[in-house]
């Protein structure tokens, strides 16, 4: 295993839209301990926090822990350190959506008409969610 | 005569007075000393008690006496030898720097760092940077006290 | 006019090396006001003082500039110096042109205008100087310690023994503090009544210290050397003379009450003495279950007690002492952890704090020290011990490490192994901390000799299931959750300060840090004064820490007390604010403003055409002022002047520095 060097994209993404810095973690393992799907995790809630300190993107792009996690928010009511777990793993699999592929359609590929008219939210989550 | 007079001078250099609180900021700068670190000779040092005993007066006299920077400085906020002076001297120069900015004086000439008696490195950093950001500036026009000048060419 | 003489030091080649000394003598003699100017290779030397000292006398000069270090290092030498010369110290300045000019430039051409400017600066201040007289204040010789837990008791018997009188005010009915609660002490396994209770008793009897438990201190005036302080002593309703601590009261006593002493897991009678070793040995009535309080019957102790010591009259008492020195050593509180529902604490009998399980050991104890499970009586055959409950938590608890938790868990996994052989023990941790003498051989032994299974990680759930407890935590080295059925659970809740510290710090006018631990004045080289003089703290009340570190605290603060006790007279601050009273507004901003309590408001009469007029004005108390000036500024008539920098000063300065402009 190596230890991930320079700025990750993946990571300063996760970052940016989940407004939470790993770096806070001192690894106590009370996340992990209460997390309800924590058996069927291929990495526990305080390892994931651990290869986001350490860089580790690719193991995280292929770890199916932010995909299994329910979002049921009990490792963020539990961190004695305020980091809102479940904000991560949702901020991980943004993340990690956004830079598998680009987006399906851009603003340049809209009519100004539809530009004007549909809503602002609307066009970001579309960008999102129908990706290529 | 005296340099300021002539602003258009080769080799015009700034006057900064800077104030530090005896306890952090003058220690902070005397450790610049004892390490043997540089500023511009441009800072003039005045040692107050506490941050806390500015009053915007003594900044206001400064300039109008021909300062072109004025620097506070104090212990970090929580550090204050006084317990509190320099959340009053925080309070004050602030609302005071806002003034001078309202009156139409450009504010940057005035600053308030904190630097503690460990923070020889920062002392010359501020004071450098301070000097620097002065000398930028151009000299201090606008609140300079013209009958000030009449008495000090003459000593 | 004043007389300045100007004496610049070469300081060796330190300041000669780069500023031109011979220039700026030249240039000082054009100061105003200035009559001699001389030089000198080193003039904090002997040679060089006495320079200084003729010199005042021949040239009869009333001003001192002296171009020097910094003010900091020498100021003291040269103001000695010229009062030796029958000049008030005041009168003399320093201009620091070694740390502030020639040690930070490199160029003569720059340095030397620089050093003339500072000099010109200082000799403008000292042309306004005043001749200043330090206070000298008397000193009460008599300390005051609050709080009679360890910390309280060390530091009363160190001064006491050092002849000066001490009065211990505790709040409870008996001294000892936490140290009474606990069963044995790490590293070394001493029973902890058995060291401390001696300690007790020679406090009691110690001819220089006075014991006033079930007492509290209601209000603190005055300032170093003379604080004026009013002590509570709450009724007890037991004539303490009379009273021979027979026990029989408290046998015969119908009602009862939880017992705070053994925090909740035993009842005490309504009359009673907190525990066995009390000192002193007089019950309390406790006025809120006493049925004679309560419903106006019983009475039963009062016709039952030998020497009639009972009596239900009885008022609280004020006392008024005053003191020279005052050490605080209040100690500290347990985190209650009910705020972390995930542990189910206070849900179920066998889910503990460490200091309640330390009272499950002792043998005077709710359990008469078998260690058994509250809910059954059956000894625990599995414990988990789980560390940092609301230390180390930003989120729901306090974000300092409690420092002692990782020990006694371990001493008390090793008495459990020691009281029930067969018991298994985990310990849940994030980080096993054990800096101190023998600490971590101690921890080691725990692990590798009694058997006790150090698990990294944490608990996220604890929950009733049958006859035991469900714990679900995390071995963060497997990276495997665990599923522990315990007996019993240990919460290592968090040591934090008294819940009353807040009010404590105001009483006494020392302030805390976030979490309510009073603040020491530095946090390397002032461990035990504070920020106000004569202040001294000891103990948990500071931060957390263990008994070794408390005691030797304790005895430091006692030594900081008796350095300032034995001194004859105490030297005030020269440099202290001035109201010009019949220009004060008394608007009195600057009474809220002074962070030494310096100011009051006084009333003033005044000649007002015909008759005389009474106004309120400020008035400072020299030997409260610090001199740091914030009253000055916050004037609104400009009539609070800080004597040695006074606006005048300071304005002399500004001019003589812009002058080159």
């Amino acid at each position: 295993m190596t230890t991930g060097t320079g700025k990750s994209r993946l990571i300063e993404d996760m970052k940016m839209n989940s407004g939470q810095d790993p770096n806070g973690c001192y690894q106590c393992g009370k996340c992990s301990a209460a997390c309800p799907v924590s058996a069927a995790l291929d990495l526990k809630p305080h390892q994931v926090l651990r290869y986001l300190q350490m860089g580790l993107e690719d193991e995280l792009a292929e770890s199916k822990t932010p995909w299994v996690c329910a979002s049921c928010f009990t490792c963020a009511a539990r961190c004695p350190r305020d980091i809102d777990l479940a904000r991560v793993m949702e901020g991980l699999r943004l993340s990690i959506l956004r830079n598998r592929g680009g987006n399906k359609f851009g603003p340049a590929e809209l009519t100004p008409e539809q530009l004007e008219k549909l809503p602002q939210q609307a066009l970001v989550s579309g960008f999102r969610k129908y990706n290529k | 005569m005296s340099a300021a007079l002539n602003e258009t001078a080769a080799g015009w250099e700034p006057l900064i007075v800077s104030f530090c609180c005896n306890w952090c900021s003058y220690a902070g700068g005397d450790l610049a000393g004892t390490s043997r670190m540089s500023y511009p000779a441009n800072v003039k040092v005045i040692r107050v008690p506490c941050s806390g005993r500015m009053n915007p007066l003594f900044v206001l006299r400064a300039f109008q006496r021909g300062a072109d920077g004025v620097l506070v400085a104090g212990c970090h906020p929580g550090d204050c030898h006084y317990t509190s002076g320099n959340y009053q001297s925080r309070r004050r120069l602030s609302a005071f720097k806002r003034l001078v900015e309202f009156a139409g004086f450009e504010p940057e000439r005035f600053e308030v760092r904190w630097i503690s008696s460990s923070e020889g490195d920062k002392f010359a950093e501020e004071m450098t940077s301070m000097t620097e950001k002065i000398k930028a500036l151009g000299p201090n026009r606008k609140m300079r006290d013209a009958r000030w000048q009449s008495v000090t060419s003459k000593v | 006019m004043p007389r300045t003489g100007v004496f610049i030091c070469h300081c060796g080649s330190n300041i000669a090396g780069t500023v031109d000394i011979d220039k700026t003598v030249e240039a000082s003699r054009n100061f105003p006001g200035v009559v001699h100017a001389d030089e000198y290779r080193y003039l904090c030397s002997e040679m060089g003082q006495d320079i200084i000292t003729k010199a005042i006398k021949e040239n009869d000069l009333d001003r001192v500039v002296v171009g020097t270090c910094s003010p900091r290092m020498h100021e003291n030498t040269f103001r000695k110096a010229a009062a030796e010369a029958g000049l008030n110290p005041y009168l003399l300045e320093v201009a620091n042109i070694r740390e502030h000019c020639s040690w930070v430039h490199k160029d003569m051409e720059e340095a030397t205008p620089k050093a003339i400017a500072l000099l010109r600066a200082a000799a403008a201040k000292a042309a306004l100087n005043e001749a200043l007289e330090a206070p000298r204040l008397d000193v009460e010789k008599r300390a005051l310690v609050i709080g009679g837990g360890i910390a309280g008791i060390q530091a009363a018997l160190d001064i006491a023994e050092a002849g000066y009188v001490v009065d211990i005010v505790e709040k409870d009915p008996s001294i000892g503090g936490r140290m009474a609660q606990l069963e044995k002490t790490f590293p070394t396994l001493d029973c902890s009544a058995c060291i401390l209770t001696p300690k007790m008793v020679e406090a009691a009897q110690h001819p220089n210290i006075n014991l006033l438990t079930y007492s509290e201190v209601d209000e603190v005036k005055g300032f170093v050397g003379q604080f004026d302080v009013k002590i509570k002593q709450k009724a007890r309703y037991v004539d303490p003379v009379k009273c021979t601590g027979c026990g029989i009261c408290w046998e015969k006593c119908p009602s009862k009450a939880s017992s705070e002493f053994e925090m909740g897991l035993a009842k005490r009678k309504s009359i009673y003495v907190p525990f066995a070793q009390a000192v002193p040995m007089v019950p309390v009535i406790d006025r809120d279950s006493c049925l004679y309080f309560r419903k106006g019957r019983c009475q039963i102790c009062e016709q039952e007690c030998p020497p009639q010591a009972i009596d239900y009259e009885q008022q609280d008492e004020i006392i008024e002492r005053r003191y020279g020195a005052i050490v605080v050593a209040t100690g500290f509180d347990q985190l209650d952890p009910t705020i972390y529902g995930e542990y189910g604490y206070g849900q179920h009998p066998d889910i503990l704090t460490g200091l309640e399980f330390e009272r499950i050991f002792n043998a005077s104890g709710p359990t008469g020290g078998k260690v058994v499970k509250l809910s059954d009586g059956k000894p625990p055959k599995k414990v988990v011990f789980i560390q940092c409950i609301g230390s180390r938590d930003k989120a729901r608890g306090m974000n300092y490490c409690s420092k002692i938790c990782c020990m006694y868990t371990a001493k008390q996994a090793i008495l459990l192994k020691e009281k029930v052989p067969d018991a298994k023990s985990y310990v849940f941790y994030i980080d096993v901390r054990t800096g101190g003498k023998g600490y971590e051989e101690f921890q080691r032994r725990a692990a590798e000799e009694y058997d006790v299974a150090y698990m990294r990680g944490q608990v996220g759930k604890i929950f009733p299931e049958d006859d035991h407890l469900v714990v679900r935590g995390i071995d963060s080295l497997t990276n495997r959750n665990i599923e522990i059925k315990a007996d019993m659970v240990v919460l290592a809740a968090a040591t934090v300060a008294r819940a009353d510290a807040p009010e404590v710090g105001r009483l006494v006018g020392i302030n805390s840090d976030s979490y309510h631990f009073f603040n020491e004045a530095h946090p390397k080289l002032k461990p035990v004064e504070t920020h106000t003089a004569g202040i001294f703290i000891a103990g948990a009340c500071q931060a957390p820490k263990d008994i070794p570190e408390t005691v030797s605290q304790a005895s430091a603060a006692a030594v900081k007390a008796i350095g300032l006790l034995s001194k004859e007279k105490l030297q005030g601050e020269a440099c202290t604010a001035e109201v010009i009273q019949s220009e004060c507004s008394g608007c009195l901003n600057c009474e809220a403003i002074c962070p030494y309590t310096a100011i009051t408001p006084v009333e003033i009469e005044e000649r007002y055409k015909d008759g005389v007029l009474k106004r309120t004005v400020a008035e400072v108390n020299p030997a409260l002022c610090q001199g740091c000036g914030s009253c000055a500024v916050t004037c609104r008539s400009g009539s609070i002047n800080l004597k040695g920098f006074s606006n005048d000063q300071i304005m002399a300065e500004v001019d003589a520095i812009c002058l080159q402009r």
